[in-house]
């Protein structure tokens, strides 16, 4: 499956009809700036008959009957051709009502047919029609226990595309959020909150009860996305001390362009559930914005090597909590050589909805490497059989190299990491500085 | 000699008209910019209607009349206008700024006095400079234009900006470049502020060297303020315990109000000065090679505890003294055993930023004593001719400006603005820090893409290691 969803720099709506229907604050003269593209039409079918359905515009979709079978290639090549034109048409009429363009956000999968092969071939659309305009990209990568077996072809294919024409990738797995979701799962099962959950909570099911055990529970695992794009988007929308555009991200943590892949982690994740605890200290929420268990991909940050780390934190939060939290947790975070005080911060006033504050961090560090390293080793385990390939190499365009200039991609991605990681034990030292006469 | 007869107070009455101090153009850009600005004017209004002034009424009605030319205009319902335009590239930010000022009812800032885009500048110099600088060139200089209509008499432009941003940063250094161009015989003072050293913005050493090696060029005088030190300030004398960028921003101001505030144009004279930024300068800038300039202010202190304190000039001065030699920035923790050079003898050789700089040389310096019994103050040990280089005389040197006026509820305080190496090891940490990131190539990328390629690099590198250089020989 998958959505392109665009926002504007302040509202991530416009508002349709008289202002008459603005001023009684009906919800249902608001639109979403989004384009909801998928090649089934299960999916977009719910959204537009459940609670949100007034929030999505109707015109604003691209749907098709018979879906991608998974395979990247007729997500890519097949739909990629039919709809190019349906596409740009949605695009240019979302671009003409935003008076001032600053990114696109595409969401989607990495190891289905659809999202990860028609989003990826939108990319490349995006790039040429509106090249000023950033591509931010939240990517779901497959777990290890993932079930389409051809996942590994989708997601190399995918992440060539990605290497070459995302600005920014947060790739996320959906491991990792079932883990967070299930951590909140135990600790409202044994009774460790004291206090009720909320009803209308996204943990519990229409009917109220609170569905244990689920096989998955998407929609909380879909929230805490839906989260950190929420607070990625704070500092631009809200008002704050230090304010921080969504340009200023790819700015202060892509060093080199082939370096644009970011780890994120959100605090509190309790709260994500709606279930009522009382807020962590403030500094707790520093630390377990780096552990490992707060991470929305399987990596461990502290452990690894940061190019650069951005901090973005909502609610009442001073620059001095920030810089206390900064000197005791940098000792002991490794940072690449030329950047040892590289922090990006921001400060924004407004906390989320019914808490008093959270902190967004977002890293470029070599801890993403395991997490590529995998995938190709998955895809070569499968390649090396000629598994399943006949169903990619039919589709005109298709040819083996195709495949051999993806894995070449992602391996020089992958030893790029490897040649900062082994900087890791190097002494830094200052290099010798230009020598001027006076 | 004046006087002070009755019939001289009348004189006085009539004549301060003709002695109103000529006006300054205020143009803040960027979040910090705005920010400090509205700060800045706030602390100057308030402290001008302060109705304890220590003084007499007719000196406290031309102290007012004296601030209010240089830094308000009025409107047609009498609220007082401040002299300032300004910029940002992203609206949030000066919406706040106005509507803050409106709300205090007491003065505000121009509704038409502002330009504003809806995109930042992404924390990127090169697009700040080379990008919404031309784009927008035109409109912010018709603002200006129509703020220095405003002025009797202009003294200059007083420009505050941050270097660790887009905007401030690169906006700011093409905007002082046009002033330059189109105010030439108009004076230039741009207020930086240096970000904390463990970052705010990761490129922030990048954003910097660009922006000082541009503005040494079309400056007349960098104003100095480090957030490292005015946070430090917060804590360790303000007592502050969750220190917030307005926390900082106020103490700013207060350092700023106590050197832009009229004072006295002469020992023994009774009307304040016509050109602050003039005098500053003539004062504190005697060569072009060395612009930089720190402020340091005593006694900085929670208003609850200024309740039990008493201070006097002696212990003041002493104080401010030893701050200026051992280049401390506030008055805890200084180190009391630095001393100056013997008088007579040659410098100790010449300042290396590697070895621990036990002595602060000073170019020049000037001192602002405001309460009561100022002019009774003894500075004479600022003339001591070891503290500053040998090239000029101490006479030149070193100045002092005194006024029976008190600054806000300080009896007695006094502001010392140093042209001196005060500012050499941070500079050089910056440099160092940038130059190591330059040696890597990262990020470059994000500054070739609009214009900014290597080559400007080096210029800046370059022009800054000049400057280190030249202040570590004096």
């Amino acid at each position: 499956m998958g959505y392109l969803m665009t926002f504007s720099h302040v509202l991530s709506f416009r508002v349709v009809g008289d202002g008459g229907s603005i001023s009684k604050g009906k919800i249902c003269s608001l639109k979403a700036r989004a384009v909801l593209i998928d090649m089934e039409e299960g999916v977009v079918n719910e959204i537009l008959q459940g609670p949100l359905r007034d929030v999505f515009d109707s015109k604003q979709l691209i749907t098709d009957i018979s879906g991608s079978g998974n395979n990247w290639a007729v997500g890519h090549k097949v739909f990629g051709s039919l709809y190019q034109e349906k596409i740009l048409e949605k695009l240019r009429k979302s671009a003409e009502h935003c008076d001032c363009l600053q990114c696109f956000f595409i969401i989607h999968s990495m190891g289905g047919g659809t999202g990860s092969g028609l989003g990826t071939f939108l990319l490349k659309v995006l790039e040429d029609e509106f090249p000023e305009v950033y591509r931010f990209v939240t990517s779901i990568y497959p777990s290890g226990e993932d079930d389409v077996i051809t996942s590994p072809y989708n997601s190399i294919l995918a992440m060539k595309e990605l290497n070459e024409h995302a600005d920014c990738v947060l790739p996320i797995d959906n491991q990792s959020l079932f883990d967070i979701i299930s951590k909140i799962d135990v600790m409202v099962n044994s009774g460790k909150l004291g206090a009720a959950i909320k009803p209308k909570s996204l943990v519990t099911s229409s009917t109220g009860v609170f569905k244990k055990r689920q096989e998955k529970p998407f929609d909380a695992m879909n929230n805490i996305v839906a989260n950190l794009l929420l607070n990625l988007t704070s500092s631009a929308r809200f008002e704050g001390s230090l304010n921080m555009d969504l340009n200023e991200i790819s700015m202060n943590l892509v060093p080199f362009p082939q370096l644009h892949y970011l780890v994120s982690s959100l605090t509190p994740l309790y709260t994500l559930a709606d279930v009522n605890i009382p807020p962590r200290r403030l500094d707790q929420m520093f630390s377990d914005a780096f552990s490992k268990d707060h991470q929305l991909i399987r990596a461990d940050p502290r452990h690894s090597l940061y190019l650069a780390c951005a901090l973005m934190v909502r609610g009442n939060v001073q620059i001095s909590d920030l810089r206390r939290n900064i000197e005791r947790l940098k000792p002991s975070l490794q940072f690449v050589s030329w950047n040892q005080e590289g922090w990006k911060t921001s400060l924004c006033s407004v906390p989320p909805v019914g808490h008093s504050h959270s902190l967004l961090a977002l890293a470029n560090n070599t801890c993403v490497k395991p997490t590529f390293v995998e995938l190709k080793e998955r895809f070569i385990r499968l390649y090396k059989k000629k598994a399943h390939l006949h169903h990619y190499l039919q589709i005109e365009g298709m040819e083996e190299s195709c495949f051999s200039e993806a894995v070449s991609s992602l391996s020089a991605l992958i030893q790029e990491y490897n040649q900062l990681d082994a900087t890791k034990s190097m002494p830094v030292e200052d290099l010798p500085r230009l020598n001027v006469a006076v | 000699m004046v006087l002070r007869l009755p019939i001289a107070h009348f004189f006085e009455g009539v004549c301060f008209g003709l002695f109103l101090s000529m006006s300054i153009v205020t143009v803040q850009l960027g979040q910090c910019g705005n920010q400090i600005g509205f700060e800045v004017f706030d602390a100057l209004f308030n402290d001008s209607h302060c109705p304890r002034g220590l003084c007499s009424k007719k000196e406290n009605e031309a102290y007012q009349a004296s601030c209010k030319e240089r830094f308000f205009s009025e409107e047609e319902n009498g609220v007082p206008l401040a002299r300032a335009v300004l910029v940002d590239m992203e609206p949030k930010v000066i919406n706040q700024t106005l509507s803050k000022a409106a709300r205090s009812g007491r003065w505000k800032y121009g509704q038409h006095s502002c330009f504003c885009q809806k995109q930042g500048s992404g924390n990127n110099w090169a697009y700040g400079y080379s990008v919404h600088g031309p784009r927008h060139e035109e409109s912010i200089m018709n603002l200006i234009r129509k703020e220095v209509e405003k002025c009797d008499s202009l003294s200059g432009f007083f420009i505050i900006m941050s270097m660790a941003g887009g905007t401030g940063s690169g906006l700011g250094a093409f905007v002082t470049q046009n002033l330059q161009d189109q105010y030439s015989s108009a004076l230039k003072m741009n207020q930086i502020i240096w970000p904390y050293g463990t970052g705010e913005v990761i490129v922030q050493n990048y954003n910097s060297i660009l922006t000082l090696s541009h503005l040494y060029r079309s400056s007349d005088a960098l104003l100095v303020h480090e957030n490292d030190a005015v946070h430090k300030i917060c804590a360790k004398l303000m007592n502050i315990k969750q220190i917030s960028f307005c926390d900082i921003n106020q103490v700013l101001a207060h350092q700023l109000g106590s050197v832009f505030q009229p004072t006295y144009s002469g020992e023994g004279s009774f009307h304040y000065r016509r050109n602050p930024l003039g005098d500053l300068m003539e004062n504190l800038v005697p060569h072009p090679e060395f612009k930089m300039l720190g402020v340091r202010n005593i006694p900085q202190m929670s208003e609850n505890s200024l309740a039990y304190s008493t201070f006097t000039w002696a212990g003041l001065l002493k104080h401010l003294r030893q701050m200026l030699i051992s280049n401390a920035k506030m008055e805890e923790g200084i180190d009391w055993q630095v001393r100056p050079p013997l008088s007579g003898l040659p410098p100790l050789g010449k300042m290396s930023v590697n070895r621990e700089i036990h002595f602060n040389t000073s170019i020049a310096n000037l001192v602002i004593l405001r309460g009561k019994d100022a002019h009774s103050a003894d500075v004479g040990a600022f003339k001591d001719p070891a503290l500053y280089t040998s090239w000029l005389e101490p006479v030149h040197a070193f100045n002092v400006w005194k006024t029976q006026r008190a600054f806000r509820k300080y009896e007695r305080s006094a502001a010392l603005v140093s042209n001196s190496q005060s500012l050499v090891k941070p500079l050089d940490r910056i440099v160092g820090k940038a130059w190591n990131m330059f040696a890597s190539r990262a990020y470059l990328h994000q500054y070739t893409k609009f214009g900014i390629e290597e080559e400007d690099f080096l210029d800046s590198f370059t022009l800054l290691e000049q400057v280190i250089a030249s202040y570590c020989n004096l």
